[in-house]
C-alpha cells in the first residue's frame, strides 16, 4: 500500500501529469483497494497460510515449534475420536441443513399467504434467529433436564410416558442439540424464502391458473424451479452454519464438552478443546485443515451447482 | 529559553532515575477473582510498608486466559518476577522455562518440609522446589441439616452409613424418578478426585504406581467405579446430569449430600437451608483419604539481581504465616502451613475443621493435563451408565486413555 500511495506524492511532479486521467484513475482505485486487500492478506491469508505450517509441527505455546511432517495428521486419522467428531459434523450438517430448508420453506409459503397479523407472525419466527446463541443453548439445556425440573419430561410423566435422557443419552443428545439450532436459524431463512417468494413475478401465477394447472403443479413447475437461486444461497448458507456449530453444543453440555463420550462434538469444537484446553497448537491446526478443506469442498461443490444454471 | 527548559527536563529525568535506582519495582501476577485480588492488595500493602524500597505491582488475568499470557510474556521477555500458578501446572512451567528454582540458600528445604503440609512436595521436581503455596483445598462431604432431619439421620462417617444416609434421604415420585436425590453424582465436578484418590485407596489400590503411570486398571479401581456407579444403578440414590451440576442441586436443596471443595464455601454461604460439612466417609476400617490442591508462588524465570532478590523476600512474606492468616480470612482457603492451619480454633470450627482433617491424610494427584485426564474419568462413567459396558472393560479403557495423556504430557 505505501508504494502505491507514494507515487503520486512523493514521485516527480512531471511523471504524475505525463499520466492520462484513466492511467491516473487506475492507480487512484488500487491506491484505495490496496487497503482491504493489505488488511485481508494480513489477518486471513496470512494466518492461514501460517496455520498449515504449524500443522506441520509441534507447537504447545511454551516450547519453540518443531518440524515433525505429517505426524499430527498420522495421529488425527488413527484416532476414533477424530471419525466420532467427523461423522458427528456430517450428521449435523446432512440432518440440520434439509430439514431447516423444508420447514422453513414451508413455512415461509403458507406465511405468504396470510394476511392477517402477517408482519407479527413473521417477527414472532425471526425473533430466536435474534437471541445470543449461549443464551438459547442454557434455555434448551434446562428444559431437557429430567424432573422435577425439566419441563419436556414433566410434560412426558404427566401422560405416563417415562422420562427420556436426552442430553444424557449417547443416541439422542445430538438430535436434541439440532432441534434448537434450526429453530434458531428458521427466522433468518424464512424471510430469505419470502423474499424469493416475493421476487417472482404474479403474471407467471395467473398465466398459470388461466391454463388449468392445480396448486401442486404450479408449486413444482413455477414456485420451485423459480426459486433455485434464493434455494442455492440457502444450502450454501445454512450448510456453512452447521458445519461450523458450535455455540449451541458448548452451551448446552459444558460440563462435559461434546458429550456424553463424543456424541455431540463437532469439529470445531474438537479444534478448541485441542487448542486451548490442551494446548496442542500444531495438532489443533491440523485439524483446522481438514475442516478448512472440508468447507472448501462443500462451498466449490455448491457453487458448481449454481454456475450449472446459468 | 530553550536551552534552560531542556537542562530542566533532563534535571528531571535524572532524577527519576535515581529514584528508580533506590526502589526496585517487582510484578506480582495471579487471575482474576475478587477476593483473592484483595487479599493480595493486603499483603501487598503490608509488605511494602516492611519494605520500604520495594514496590509491588499486581497484574491479573482472566482465568481462560492466563496461562497463555504468561507464556506471551516469557517469549516477550517480560514475564512477571512473582507468578502464581496451579500445582498441575508445574511440569509445563518448568519445561517452559518460565519459572526459575526456588534458592535453597534462602528456602531451606528442610524448612519447608517441616512446616508445610506434606502435599507441597507436588511443587518438586528433581532436588528443587519451583514455589510454594499460601493455601490450600481439600474436599469434605457437605449435608443439608433440614433433608437430613426430615429423614431422621445423622451425617454419615463411613461408606456403608453413606449409603445408609443416601437411601433415606431420597425421593422419588410415583414412576420411580428422583425428585430429590440422596447424593450428587457428578464427574465433571469434585467426584473423580473422589473416585481417584479416596474411593480407589479405600478398596486397597492406588491410582497411580510410583514412576506416576496409571495403576486402578486391577480390582481396587474396578470395585471403585463399581460402588460409585451402583449409587445410580443399583440404589438409585443419584443420577448423574440430575438438575444439571452436583453443586446446583444441593443449592437448590434438591440433594442432601455432595461432595466439594473449600473453595465451594463461598457460593454455599448464602443457601437458604441449614447445611453442615463432615469428613469425606471413611471405610469400613476406618482408612480415610482426601485429595488437595492448591495454587503455589513461583519466582519467574527473567527476574535477576536485585529484582531477585526483591522477589524472594515477597515470595517469602506471601508464605508466612501473617499472610496465611490475611488469607484464610479474605478469601477462605486454609493456611498450607500446618502450625497456621492446625490451631485449636480452626479445628473446631465446624465448617473449617473437616477440611482440615483431611488435609492431613490428604493425597495430591500429579495432572498432566488436569481437563483432559477429567475427562477420561467422565467418559469411564458414561460408558458404564449409558452405554451398558462392562466396569472390567471400561477402567480398561479409561486407563489406556489416561495413560496415554500421561505419556504426551512427558515428551
Amino acid at each position: 500500500m505505501a508504494s502505491a500511495n507514494a507515487l503520486p506524492q512523493t514521485g516527480p511532479v512531471r511523471f504524475w501529469d505525463r499520466l492520462n486521467i484513466s492511467t491516473k484513475r487506475v492507480i487512484w482505485a488500487w491506491a484505495f483497494l490496496a487497503v482491504p486487500i493489505i488488511f485481508y492478506a494480513g489477518i486471513r491469508f496470512y494466518p492461514t497460510f501460517q496455520a498449515f505450517w504449524l500443522s506441520l509441527t509441534n507447537w504447545d505455546l511454551l516450547r519453540p515449534a518443531q518440524f515433525i511432517g505429517f505426524a499430527n495428521y498420522q495421529k488425527m486419522f488413527a484416532d476414533p475420536v477424530f471419525w466420532k467428531v467427523f461423522q458427528n459434523t456430517f450428521l449435523y450438517l446432512i440432518i440440520g441443513t434439509p430439514v431447516s430448508l423444508v420447514v422453513s420453506f414451508v413455512i415461509a409459503y403458507y406465511l405468504d399467504r396470510v394476511k392477517l397479523m402477517h408482519g407479527f407472525i413473521r417477527a414472532l419466527y425471526f425473533l430466536p434467529f435474534l437471541t445470543t446463541a449461549a443464551a438459547m443453548g442454557w434455555v434448551w439445556r434446562w428444559f431437557y433436564q429430567p424432573v422435577p425440573i425439566g419441563v419436556i419430561n414433566g410434560f412426558l410423566s404427566s401422560f405416563g410416558i417415562p422420562q427420556q435422557p436426552f442430553l444424557r443419552s449417547v443416541d439422542q443428545a445430538l438430535f436434541s442439540i439440532l432441534i434448537p439450532a434450526i429453530w434458531a436459524g428458521l427466522g433468518f431463512q424464512i424471510i430469505i424464502f419470502m423474499a424469493g417468494l416475493r421476487a417472482i413475478p404474479n403474471t407467471f401465477y395467473e398465466a398459470a391458473k388461466i391454463d388449468g394447472l392445480g396448486d401442486w403443479a404450479i408449486l413444482r413447475k413455477i414456485t420451485i424451479p423459480l426459486l433455485k437461486p434464493t434455494t442455492v444461497f440457502l444450502v450454501v448458507f445454512s450448510s456453512i452454519g452447521f458445519l461450523r456449530i458450535f455455540d449451541q453444543v458448548y452451551n448446552m453440555t459444558s460440563n462435559d464438552p461434546g458429550g456424553p463420550l463424543n456424541s455431540t462434538k463437532p469439529l470445531v469444537l474438537m479444534i478448541y478443546q485441542t487448542a486451548f484446553s490442551s494446548y496442542q497448537m500444531g495438532y489443533a491446526a491440523a485439524q483446522t485443515v481438514v475442516l478448512f478443506t472440508i468447507l472448501l469442498i462443500v462451498s466449490l461443490l455448491q457453487l458448481y451447482v449454481l454456475r450449472e444454471k446459468k | 529559553m530553550r536551552k534552560a527548559y531542556v537542562a530542566g527536563l533532563a534535571a528531571g529525568i535524572s532524577f527519576i532515575a535515581m529514584g528508580a535506582a533506590q526502589a526496585v519495582e517487582i510484578e506480582y501476577w495471579q487471575y482474576v477473582f475478587d477476593s483473592r485480588v484483595q487479599a493480595m492488595d493486603q499483603l501487598i500493602e503490608k509488605f511494602e510498608a516492611a519494605n520500604p524500597d520495594i514496590t509491588v505491582k499486581q497484574t491479573t488475568f482472566p482465568y481462560a486466559d492466563y496461562q497463555t499470557r504468561v507464556v506471551a510474556a516469557k517469549v516477550a521477555g517480560q514475564g512477571p518476577d512473582v507468578v502464581q500458578l496451579f500445582y498441575g501446572w508445574t511440569d509445563q512451567f518448568v519445561n517452559g522455562g518460565l519459572i526459575q528454582p526456588l534458592d535453597p540458600a534462602v528456602f531451606p528445604h528442610a524448612e519447608i518440609e517441616a512446616d508445610f503440609f506434606p502435599i507441597v512436595s507436588a511443587m518438586k521436581r528433581g532436588e528443587d522446589y519451583y514455589g510454594l503455596p499460601t493455601a490450600v483445598r481439600s474436599l469434605a462431604l457437605f449435608y443439608n441439616k433440614a433433608l437430613l432431619d426430615e429423614a431422621g439421620v445423622q451425617p454419615p462417617n463411613t461408606l456403608d452409613e453413606l449409603l445408609a444416609v443416601a437411601e433415606a434421604t431420597t425421593k422419588r415420585d410415583g414412576s420411580g424418578n428422583i425428585t430429590t436425590a440422596g447424593i450428587t453424582m457428578d464427574m465433571a465436578g469434585q467426584d473423580h478426585h473422589w473416585w481417584r484418590e479416596v474411593l480407589i485407596r479405600q478398596n486397597g489400590g492406588v491410582p497411580y504406581d510410583a514412576e506416576g503411570n496409571v495403576a486402578y486398571n486391577d480390582a481396587a479401581g474396578a470395585a471403585a467405579l463399581k460402588f460409585y456407579t451402583d449409587l445410580q444403578t443399583e440404589k438409585n440414590v443419584g443420577l448423574v446430569g440430575f438438575m444439571d451440576e452436583g453443586q446446583a442441586a444441593f443449592r437448590a436443596g434438591m440433594a442432601a449430600m455432595t461432595i466439594d471443595g473449600t473453595f465451594r464455601l463461598g457460593a454455599f454461604a448464602g443457601n437458604p437451608f441449614e447445611w453442615g460439612v463432615v469428613e469425606l466417609p471413611a471405610d469400613a476400617n476406618g482408612m480415610r483419604s482426601n485429595y488437595s490442591s492448591y495454587f503455589a508462588n513461583g519466582i519467574g524465570a527473567t527476574s535477576t539481581g536485585e529484582e531477585l532478590v526483591a522477589a524472594q523476600k515477597f515470595l517469602q512474606y506471601i508464605s508466612s504465616p501473617e499472610a496465611m492468616e490475611i488469607w484464610l480470612n479474605t478469601v477462605g482457603e486454609l493456611p498450607a502451613r500446618r502450625d497456621v492451619a492446625l490451631t485449636e480454633a480452626n479445628l473446631a470450627d465446624p465448617i473449617r475443621g473437616p477440611f482440615l482433617k483431611g488435609l492431613e491424610y490428604a493425597q495430591t494427584t500429579q495432572f498432566y493435563d488436569e481437563a483432559a485426564q477429567r475427562q477420561t474419568a467422565i467418559d469411564m462413567v458414561n460408558r458404564v451408565l449409558l452405554e451398558g459396558q462392562s466396569i472390567e472393560d471400561s477402567i480398561a479403557q479409561a486407563a489406556a486413555a489416561e495413560q496415554a495423556i500421561i505419556d504426551q504430557g512427558r515428551q
